[in-house]
C-alpha cells in the first residue's frame, strides 16, 4: 500500500488544490480510500487529515468503507425515474437480499448504488454493471445477468 | 469515386451501450473475410462516431458507397454479414433494416449547428475535423484579429450561456477581458448535473475538438493562459475522448506553447467532478477546482472579478463555447439568423420520457414544444395523452399540455415560471404523476444542498416532508399553502442558485396541477397510480379464473383463494407493490 501511495504523493507534491485528486487517485488503486492512506498522505505531503476527510465526506463518489467486487448502479435521473427505476432498484435490492439501508452483500460479492444521472437518457431505464451500461433495462434482464456473475453477455436493446 | 465506401457506426454512450463496439467488430471482420475483393477492402473504411441523437434506434449505422448514404436502425453484430453480402458487395441495400420516414421527420426540424459534426467526424481523430475547417477559426482570430474583435463578434451573435441562466456570453468575456491581473483563466463547465439531459456528454464525444477550439477563442479575447474542464466522473467516455482530444490538439501545436506558432500560451487542465449536483454552481465549481468542498459563496464578487485562486474568470458551458468556433467561421449574422429577438442561434435538448423519439435535439430558438414533441418526437409512447413537459429538471418547471404553443426561448418559458435551463426536456404523460414528479425533484435538490446556508438545507427539507406526506396519504388541509409561502421564503432567501430555484418544480406543479394535489390530499387519490400508498389492489370476482399466479406472485401472502376459484386480496396484509396486478393474464386485478 505504501509504495501505491507514495507514487500517488509524488505525482502532486505539496499542493492543497489536489486533494480532491490524490483521493480520486486513491480510491482508484484500492477501490475506496482507507484511513491509513489519509494518515500517509497527510503526513508526506503536510496537509491535514481534516482537509482529506472534509472532501471525502462531501462527493458522494468517494467511500471510507471497502466495497463488493461487482459494481451495480441504478441510474436514478429524471428520465430513469419515469420508467420505472425504483421498480428495479428493489428488484434487484431483492435478489441481492439486502436488507434496508444496507448496500453490500455479506460476501463482499456485490454493491447497489443510486446515481443521479449517467447521461443515457434515451435508454432509460438505464443500469449499470461494473463500467458497463445496460440501456432499457428491465428486471427480468438484469438478473439475469447477475445471476450469469455480473459477466455480461449480450448488451440490452 | 464511385467505389469509396465507409461505414460509420454509432459509438457515443448510446451506441455503446446498444452494442456498438460488437457491431463495430463485426463490421471490420467481415470485411476482412470479404477480402476476396481487395478493391472494396481497400477503399472501405469503418469509423466510430459520436451521438446523432436518435438513441432509441440504435445501433445506428451508415453505409456510404460513394455518395449515397443509407442509414440502418436497431443494428446487432449478426446482422452485419448481409449488410456486407447485399449492400457492399452486391450493391444491394437492406432494404427493411434501413431507417423509415420517422428517422427523416427525427431530422427534418432540427437545425444542427452544435451537434453538425456529431455523428459524422471521428471524435478520436483530430484530421477528421481540421479537414471540416476545425480549428481555423481559431487560427484566424489568434493570428490577425484583436480580443475586442472578437468580444464584439460574440456580442453581435447574441449568443447567451447555455447552462442555464442565459448570460450573454460576449458580454461576460468583457468583463473579465477588462480586468487587469497576472493571471486569468477560463473553465468550461462539464458537470452536467441535471438529471435527465446529456447534451454536454453528447458534444464532447461527438467532438471534443469544438468544445477546445471555443475554450481557446475565449482564452484569446479574455487573455488568459491557463483553461479548466470540470467534469463529471460519470462520463468515463467523454472524459476519455476529451484527454485524447487535447493530446492531439497539443501535438498540432494548437495548445501549449507558442500556440499557432504566434508567441501566446495555452494549455487545458482536465478536472474530474466528484459527484455534486451543486459543483456546477459556478463558485461551488471554483471551490471544487481549489481542491475544497464544493460549496457556493455569495456573490458579488463575481468569477469575472474574483474568480479561481481569486483571479479574474471566465466559466462557460459545454454546448456555449462549442457554438462558438461556427459563429467565427461562419459569422455573427448567420448566427443571429436562427431563433428569436433574443435568443439567438439554436439549443441541444434531451428529449426524454414517454416520447416515441427519445434522443438529442438541435432545434432553433423559439420553435413550439408541439413542433418539438409531435413533429420531431413523434408523439407519445403508447398511444398515451400527453399530460406535461417538464423542462429545466430540478430548477425548471413543468408546462402542462395546453400550452403546447409556447416557444422554445428563454424569455417564453420564464414567462410560464418554467426555465430552459441546460436542455432537460421529459415529456410526461397521463401514466405519469404530477405530485410524484414534485416529489422527485425536491428530493432531489434536498440530497444535493450541500448544507451551507440554512433555508436551503433545511426549507427543502421541509418541503420534502411535506410532500411525502402528502404522497403517503397523510396530506392535510392547508398543505398547499404552506407549500407556497415555504417555497417562496426558500426562493428568495437561499444563497446560490441551488436553492434559489429548487421549489420551482413544486412551484409550477401547484400552479398548473392543483388538482392532482387536491386528489391526494383531500380524495386520497392517484389517477395516474403511480403513489403507492394511495392505491388499492382487488380482485374482480367475475373476472378470476383462480389460477393462483398472483397467489405466488404475492410476496405478502396477502392473496388466499382455492384452485379455480376467485381469489381474495386482504388490504391489511397487501404492501401494494402491484405483483398481482402485473402477473394477471386475465386482467382480473383491479385498482383504484
Ligand atoms: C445548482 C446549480 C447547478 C448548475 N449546474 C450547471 C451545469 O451542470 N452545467 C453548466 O454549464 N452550468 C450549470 N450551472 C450554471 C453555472 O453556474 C453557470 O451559470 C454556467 O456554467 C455559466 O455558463 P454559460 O454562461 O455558458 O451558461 C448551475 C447552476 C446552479 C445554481
Amino acid at each position: 500500500m505504501i509504495e501505491t501511495l507514495k507514487a500517488i504523493a509524488g505525482k502532486y507534491r505539496n499542493s492543497e488544490g489536489n486533494v480532491i485528486t490524490l483521493l480520486q487517485d486513491t480510491q482508484e488503486a484500492f477501490g475506496y480510500i482507507p484511513k491509513e492512506a489519509i494518515e500517509f498522505l497527510s503526513k508526506t505531503l503536510e496537509i491535514a487529515p481534516s482537509r482529506f476527510y472534509g472532501v471525502a465526506t462531501f462527493y458522494i463518489q468517494f467511500h471510507l468503507k471497502p466495497r463488493g467486487k461487482n459494481i451495480i448502479t441504478a441510474c436514478c435521473g429524471t428520465a430513469c425515474h419515469v420508467k420505472g427505476a425504483e421498480r428495479l432498484y428493489n428488484a434487484v435490492k431483492q435478489e441481492l437480499n439486502l436488507s434496508a439501508g444496507q448496500d453490500m452483500t455479506e460476501d463482499r460479492q456485490y454493491t447497489l448504488e443510486k446515481v443521479n444521472c449517467v447521461g443515457a437518457c434515451s435508454l432509460a431505464p438505464v443500469f449499470m454493471i461494473n463500467k458497463k451500461v445496460y440501456g432499457k433495462a428491465t428486471g427480468e434482464k438484469l438478473l439475469r445477468e447477475i445471476r450469469s456473475n455480473g459477466k455480461p453477455q449480450d448488451n440490452g436493446k | 469515386m464511385a467505389n469509396n465506401i465507409t461505414i460509420r457506426v454509432c459509438m457515443g454512450t448510446g451506441g455503446i451501450a446498444s452494442g456498438g463496439a460488437e457491431v463495430l467488430a463485426a463490421f471490420r471482420q467481415e470485411i476482412d473475410a470479404a477480402g476476396l475483393n481487395a478493391e472494396i477492402r481497400e477503399n472501405c473504411a469503418t469509423h466510430q462516431v459520436g451521438c446523432r441523437g436518435l438513441c432509441a434506434r440504435d445501433v445506428l449505422v451508415d453505409v456510404l458507397v460513394g455518395n449515397e448514404n443509407v442509414t440502418y436502425q436497431f443494428i446487432k453484430p449478426d446482422m452485419v454479414s448481409r449488410i456486407v453480402q447485399e449492400h457492399i458487395i452486391n450493391r444491394n441495400p437492406v432494404a427493411e433494416w434501413t431507417v423509415g420516414e420517422e428517422y427523416h421527420n427525427f431530422h427534418n426540424k432540427q437545425v444542427k449547428v452544435v451537434l453538425s459534426d456529431c455523428g459524422r467526424l471521428d471524435p478520436e481523430n483530430i484530421e477528421d475535423y481540421i479537414a471540416e475547417g476545425g480549428y481555423e477559426a481559431a487560427q484566424k482570430v489568434i493570428t490577425s484579429w484583436t480580443p475586442e474583435k472578437v468580444i464584439a463578434e460574440i456580442k453581435a451573435s447574441g449568443l447567451r450561456g447555455r447552462g442555464g441562466a442565459g448570460f450573454p456570453t460576449g458580454v461576460k468575456w468583457e468583463l473579465a477581458g477588462n480586468n487587469r491581473s497576472d493571471a486569468k483563466y477560463i473553465i468550461c463547465n462539464a458537470d452536467e448535473g441535471d438529471p435527465g439531459a446529456f447534451m454536454d456528454r453528447a458534444v464532447i464525444e461527438g467532438n471534443p475538438h469544438s468544445v477546445i477550439e471555443g475554450m481557446i477563442i475565449g482564452a484569446f479575447a479574455i487573455g488568459s493562459k491557463k483553461g479548466y474542464v470540470y467534469i463529471r466522473a460519470e462520463y468515463p467516455l467523454a472524459v476519455d475522448r476529451l484527454r485524447l482530444a487535447i493530446r492531439q490538439a497539443e501535438e498540432k501545436g494548437f495548445l501549449g506553447k507558442n500556440i499557432f506558432g504566434t508567441g501566446l500560451d495555452f494549455e487545458i487542465a482536465v478536472k474530474l467532478g466528484a459527484g455534486a449536483f451543486v459543483c456546477g454552481e459556478e463558485t461551488a465549481l471554483i471551490a471544487s477546482i481549489e481542491g475544497q468542498r464544493g460549496m457556493p459563496r455569495s456573490k458579488p464578487p463575481f468569477p469575472v472579478n474574483k474568480g479561481l485562486w481569486q483571479r479574474p474568470t471566465v466559466i462557460n458551458n459545454v454546448e456555449t463555447l462549442a457554438n462558438v468556433p461556427f459563429i467565427i467561421r461562419k459569422g455573427a449574422e448567420w448566427f443571429a439568423s436562427y431563433g428569436t429577438e433574443k435568443s439567438k442561434g439554436t439549443k441541444v435538448f434531451a428529449l426524454t420520457g414517454k416520447i416515441i423519439n427519445t434522443g438529442l435535439i438541435e432545434v432553433p430558438m423559439g420553435i413550439t414544444l408541439r413542433e418539438i414533441i409531435y413533429d420531431i418526437g413523434g408523439g407519445i409512447e403508447g398511444g398515451k395523452q400527453l399530460k406535461a413537459v417538464q423542462t429545466g429538471g430540478p430548477s425548471g418547471g413543468c408546462i402542462p399540455a395546453d400550452m403546447l404553443d409556447l416557444n422554445v426561448d428563454y424569455e417564453s418559458l420564464a414567462k410560464v415560471g418554467s426555465i430552459v435551463g441546460s436542455g432537460g426536456m421529459i415529456v410526461l404523460s397521463e401514466e405519469d404523476c404530477m405530485v410524484n414528479m414534485a416529489k422527485y425533484f425536491i428530493q432531489f435538490t434536498q440530497e444535493e444542498s450541500c448544507g451551507k446556508c440554512v433555508p436551503c438545507r433545511v426549507g427543502t427539507k421541509r418541503l420534502l416532508e411535506i410532500m411525502e406526506r402528502i404522497i403517503g396519504g397523510q396530506g392535510k388541509e392547508g398543505d398547499m399553502e404552506l407549500l407556497e409561502t415555504l417555497s417562496n421564503s426558500v426562493k428568495v432567501t437561499s444563497l446560490c442558485g441551488l436553492g434559489q430555484t429548487a421549489p420551482n418544480p413544486v412551484l409550477s406543479t401547484l400552479k398548473y396541477f392543483r388538482d392532482e394535489f387536491e386528489a391526494h390530499i383531500i380524495d386520497k387519490k392517484c389517477a395516474a397510480k403511480v403513489c403507492k400508498a394511495l392505491i388499492t389492489y382487488f380482485i374482480l370476482e367475475e373476472a378470476c379464473k383462480g389460477c393462483g399466479a398472483c397467489l405466488r406472485a404475492c410476496p405478502a401472502g396477502a392473496i388466499t383463494g382455492e384452485k379455480k376459484k376467485p381469489h381474495k386480496i386482504d388490504p391489511e396484509i397487501c404492501i401494494r407493490c402491484g405483483a398481482c396486478f402485473e402477473v394477471c393474464k386475465f386482467r382480473s386485478v383491479g385498482r383504484d
